[in-house]
């Protein structure tokens, strides 16, 4: 982070662009958004030194609603623009916006490799169990009898489960948090943000057009009982048997981030080229 | 701003009335517009409707656009007859869809928002009517219901034709269904004290009445492909959902159990392209459907399967691109890539349907020829057509015997990949014993070992370009109508519009030849050269910015003259008038060069 | 209150932050209603940002800020997530009508008494429960002044929420 500018003092809303978002009223974003300027807010990070990049969905809309740099790419491929924007600038943070649908079915790939490789980034992925998109798909986190159209009856296979994939492969900080919890969402956020590493934070966040029965989330979600925990076996035995609604840090690790940027340079173009010589 | 058009419809066309009704948040002008068309395929009318809507999930405004003719109908007109605006929210953001004439009406509610200029400004007629109140005064109705039978009415719909569209949809209470066909006809009765410019079309026989008039179809590009498909004999399909391609997979999910075949959602393109071809291999015949992104992610899968020589189609329905682009526009920028678009050199079928009913032939077709010759077939489709509603004649076709040409054990080694006269190689299917084969991406030779030695690529590659360059494609490979010596050629949706715009001019006195192509990879050349015999100057029609099926032409040489292009990118439709003028300004500056020669 | 406020300068921070919040909120709910064309319920959420900005200013005066302090500007250890007096973001509907909106309104008023109520009995006699027990008796106020406005207001029929169209996205 740069040297602290004392007349500079980033509310919340420094960080919303005018641009005025076209998710349907009800809809868990708007919620996320807030909490995602607030997290910044809290940690005062000036908005042109921070990149939110996105792929395709409801969820990825978000770059264009902040004030900070943005990349609206394409379907499932954020994680992968992300990694080499950070890699090439190390200075900048780094968030990455996306949506069950383009986070874990297309970009399922990207997820795994981005845990793996542990780069110092943020994701957050709003989940409503369906694509929002297309008019209402099965996502990889939607019931396997989730009657819909292109899958009629359900797809019939298991749904995906984001944080024990993430904590298999890699994330060094796993959390869940919820759209109706905005300051709980930004609290988190903001310690995704702070946390060396890949940090995954999923954000359950209700889809009322699509999955308007997810207003009884409300009532589902509950604090986890216990702090984050630095062991991944003891981590991967809570979110293996936690019912999906558990709010909170699940996992803080202590792995070292993948080294990024590159180093001083140690000599010029025409030295390596004189190595040809005979 | 709204366009106005300056070439009316000439006398001796069939009429046509072009209808938009449009409205936000919750008025149901979409569900409006559908019954509209319906209603006028039970009163034996014809048309086409497309539909256009803000970027809101729900609620957003929107607008159907339909024309209807007793004649059938490929292509908007160049401008509306009649909008009719449940409320004005936004709707000026479709002024450049909506073009008016100064023989338009237009009508709003007489307690709403007052016309928006952009509309005002084209000099139609502007006629308002309590709408809202005419809605409340009959409880438990939809307000878009009043739009309707007013639409109706004016446009020469009878309003009992309305009510079976609306009873045969219904799906809610009795009660609800009554009042709603009350405010229909609240609707309709208004009609006949407006002072309306408008000419209802003509009654034709309405369906079902009389032996004479045959049953229509009423159906969308999309669900007119999905039907292609299963004719062809496309019993497995993975596929990733994508606009404007998601309704031909809707259709197909629930359709293809019914006939004995399933459906995949795949978790991405790359998926369901491997997975078509994985079925394919096991020969079960294999499609998959998606638009520009997915098939950029599918080329790499498309390559797989020239090499290896597994028979599949993929559909794309063409949209605003590059890139992400305009997913819910029309545009024709995929030809370039469909057609040139593989590393090494890897041919491939591309068939390119020219109307909705077409996209079941052609798609149909497209199966055959990827079953016969062993090889991807893409069609290229657009969002025009896939997303559009039409009344067809229904498109009469059988469904196509099984085509592949299977290996039979003959107690010889298998070769698969045979070197034969017309380079299509006998395939096994596995589970048949005595044929057991590796099927491979990297070259091989005839008994499908992996070979990097020069004789084998080069019979290969002679294979592989053989058999698709020396079938017989019969006539279907374009459509070739008119005379003289100045020829437009186009394809796909593109077609509607031109074809409109040559009839024009036909009837003006200029003669026009047009050749609408079906079949753009392989090339036919002898076939082009015979439809372009005494021609001697060429159009080339579409709607892209790069030219690209003018380039294509012109890079095959098959060409005359110095051939010229009107190539016009998406959003907005292309229309008959601006295309007659264009044309016929060509075919002037054309005769006015000659003069100057003879001179 | 995961905390209950010990100093009057806290609790008044706590009152700003609530006003703050609501004035956020239903600008929010203004322009997202303006953008899917429901303008009358737009505007009545823009009219009641525009109350709870006075109450902003009212707070304020009070305590002689001129601007926010820090302590309003924090995250609030809230129990259950949220402001009382914010309207949860779930409980708006594209096709809602004023008496919906006001209906909100209402429950976010007497949530908003409800908490001063508690803070009241929290605290012990001084000029915190004094700042509590006016804050109270305001947000009882606002409860009837959202009362009578609802009273004014036509009741929506059952099929309100009846839109014939479906949902249509095309962002893929």
């Amino acid at each position: 982070m740069n040297a602290i500018e004392p007349a500079a003092c980033f509310a919340a809303t420094d960080y919303k662009s005018e641009v005025k978002p076209i998710w349907c009223p009800g809809c868990g974003d708007y919620t996320v958004l807030g909490s995602i300027t607030k997290a910044l807010a809290l940690l005062q990070l000036p908005p042109h030194e921070v990149a939110v990049v996105s792929g395709i969905g409801c969820s990825s809309r978000i770059p264009a609603y902040t004030r900070c740099y943005g990349f609206h790419g394409v379907h499932g491929r954020s994680l992968a623009a992300a990694t080499g924007l950070k890699a090439a600038r190390p200075d900048l943070t780094v968030l990455v916006a996306s949506g069950d649908g383009d986070g874990y079915s297309i970009g399922g790939n990207h997820f795994l490799h981005a845990c793996r490789r542990n780069v110092d980034l943020t994701y957050i992925v709003m989940d409503n169990h369906v694509y929002g998109m297309t008019k209402g798909q099965a996502s990889p986190t939607t019931e396997p009898d989730w009657d819909n159209k292109l899958s009629p009856g359900g797809t019939g296979v298991r749904a995906f489960h984001p944080l024990v994939i993430a904590l298999a492969s890699g994330a060094n900080f796993v959390a869940r948090a919820f759209s109706g919890d905005p300051n709980g969402t930004a609290d988190i956020l903001a310690r995704a943000i702070r946390h060396p590493g890949f940090s995954f934070v999923e954000i359950l966040s209700p889809c009322v057009t699509f999955r308007p029965e997810q207003r009884d989330w409300r009532k589902a979600v509950h604090p986890a009982a216990v702090e984050p925990t630095d062991d991944p076996a003891r981590a991967a035995r809570r979110i293996m048997t936690d019912d999906g609604f558990n709010i909170g840090v699940l996992y803080a690790g202590a792995r070292t981030p993948y080294p990024v940027g590159a180093p001083p340079a140690r000599c010029t173009v025409d030295e390596l080229a004189r190595e040809f010589e005979l | 701003m709204a366009q106005t058009s300056s070439m009316a419809q000439p006398a001796g066309a069939a009429p046509s009335l072009s209808i938009a009704l449009a409205g936000s948040g919750g008025s149901g002008v979409m569900t409006a517009g559908t019954l509209l068309l319906e209603g006028a395929a039970r009163a034996g009318l014809q048309g086409l409707m497309v539909r256009t809507s803000g970027p809101q999930i729900r609620g957003g405004e929107a607008a159907a656009l339909l024309r209807l003719s007793a004649a059938p109908v490929e292509s908007l007109d160049d401008a509306f007859d009649l909008l009719l605006a449940i409320d004005w929210s936004n709707v000026h953001r479709f002024a450049d869809e909506i073009p008016l004439r100064p023989t338009s009406l237009v009508i709003g509610d007489s307690e709403g928002d007052p016309v928006p200029e952009v509309f005002a400004t084209s000099g139609a007629r502007v006629l308002t009517l309590p709408l809202k109140k005419m809605s409340k005064a009959v409880p438990g109705s939809w307000i878009n219901m009043i739009a309707l039978g007013l639409a109706g009415a004016l446009a020469g719909v009878p309003a009992a034709a309305l009510e079976a569209a609306l009873a045969a949809s219904w799906k809610r209470s009795a009660e609800a269904l009554a009042a709603n066909v009350q405010a229909l006809q609240s609707g309709a009765s208004q009609a006949l004290g407006l002072d309306s410019p408008l000419t209802p079309l003509a009654p034709v026989a309405a369906l079902g009445a009389g032996a004479a008039r045959p049953a229509r179809w009423l159906l969308s590009g999309n669900e007119a492909a999905g039907l292609g498909a299963l004719r062809g004999g496309i019993r497995f399909v993975a596929a990733y959902p994508i606009t404007p391609a998601t309704e031909m997979l809707e259709w197909m999910a629930p359709a293809l159990s019914r006939v004995g075949g399933s459906l995949l959602q795949a978790e991405d393109e790359l998926a369901s392209i491997n997975m078509i071809i994985g079925a394919s291999f096991g020969g079960v015949p294999s499609l998959t459907a998606t638009a520009g992104p997915g098939l950029s992610l599918m080329t790499e899968g498309i390559g797989l399967a020239v090499a290896a020589e597994v028979p599949i189609v993929v559909v794309d329905v063409m949209r605003g691109g590059p890139s992400t682009g305009i997913p819910a526009k029309s545009e024709q920028s995929d030809l370039s890539y469909a057609v040139h678009g593989l590393h090494g050199d890897a041919p491939r079928l591309v068939l390119a349907p020219s109307s909705i009913a077409d996209c079941a032939a052609t798609t149909q077709w497209a199966v055959e020829l990827a079953e016969t010759l062993q090889a991807p077939a893409l069609v290229l489709s657009d969002q025009s057509m896939g997303q559009s509603r039409c009344i067809v004649d229904p498109p009469a076709a059988a469904a196509s015997p099984p085509l592949r040409l299977l290996a039979v054990p003959d107690g010889q080694a298998y070769r698969r990949y045979l070197d034969t006269p017309s380079g299509v190689s006998p395939m096994a299917v596995p589970g048949v014993p005595g044929l057991t084969y590796t099927a491979d991406g990297l070259e091989h030779n005839e008994a499908a070992v992996p070979s990097s030695q020069a004789r084998d690529h080069r019979v290969q590659l002679a294979k592989r370009q053989r058999k698709l360059l020396g079938h017989d494609y019969g006539a279907r490979w374009a459509d070739v109508e008119g005379e003289g010596a100045l020829a437009v050629i186009t394809f796909g949706s593109a077609s509607g519009p031109v074809r409109e715009a040559v009839t024009r001019l036909r009837r003006a006195g200029l003669e026009l030849r047009l050749v609408v192509l079906r079949l753009l990879a392989p090339l036919q050349a002898p076939a082009m050269a015979g439809a372009l015999a005494g021609v001697r100057e060429v159009m080339v029609v579409e709607q892209n910015h790069g030219a690209q099926l003018l380039h294509y032409l012109r890079g095959a040489a098959l060409l005359p003259g110095r051939p010229q292009g009107i190539h016009l990118p998406g959003p907005l439709p292309l229309r008959p008038a601006g295309l007659a003028e264009a044309l016929a300004a060509w075919a002037q500056a054309l005769h006015d060069a000659q003069e100057r020669r003879a001179a | 209150m995961k905390r209950a406020p010990k100093t009057l300068e806290e609790l008044m921070a706590v009152a700003l932050a609530i006003e703050l919040d609501a004035v956020q909120r239903y600008k929010d709910f203004a322009d997202t209603l303006e953008a899917h064309n429901n303008h009358e319920v737009a505007a009545l959420f823009r009219t009641m940002a525009g109350y709870e900005g006075h109450h902003v200013e009212q707070v304020m005066s009070t305590m002689g800020w001129t601007t926010p302090p820090a302590a309003a500007l924090a995250p609030m250890p809230w129990v259950g997530g949220e402001s009382p007096e914010a309207v949860p973001f779930e409980d708006v509907h594209y096709l809602m009508q004023p008496w919906h909106a006001l209906e909100l309104a209402l429950a976010a008023e007497q949530r908003a008494e409800a908490f001063f109520a508690e803070l009241v009995e929290a605290a012990d006699e001084g000029p915190v429960r004094e700042a509590a027990r006016q804050m109270q008796a305001e947000e009882a106020e606002h409860v009837q002044l959202v009362r009578a406005w609802m009273a004014k207001v036509p009741r929506p029929d059952s099929a309100w929420a009846d839109d014939p169209d479906p949902p249509r996205y095309s962002d893929l």
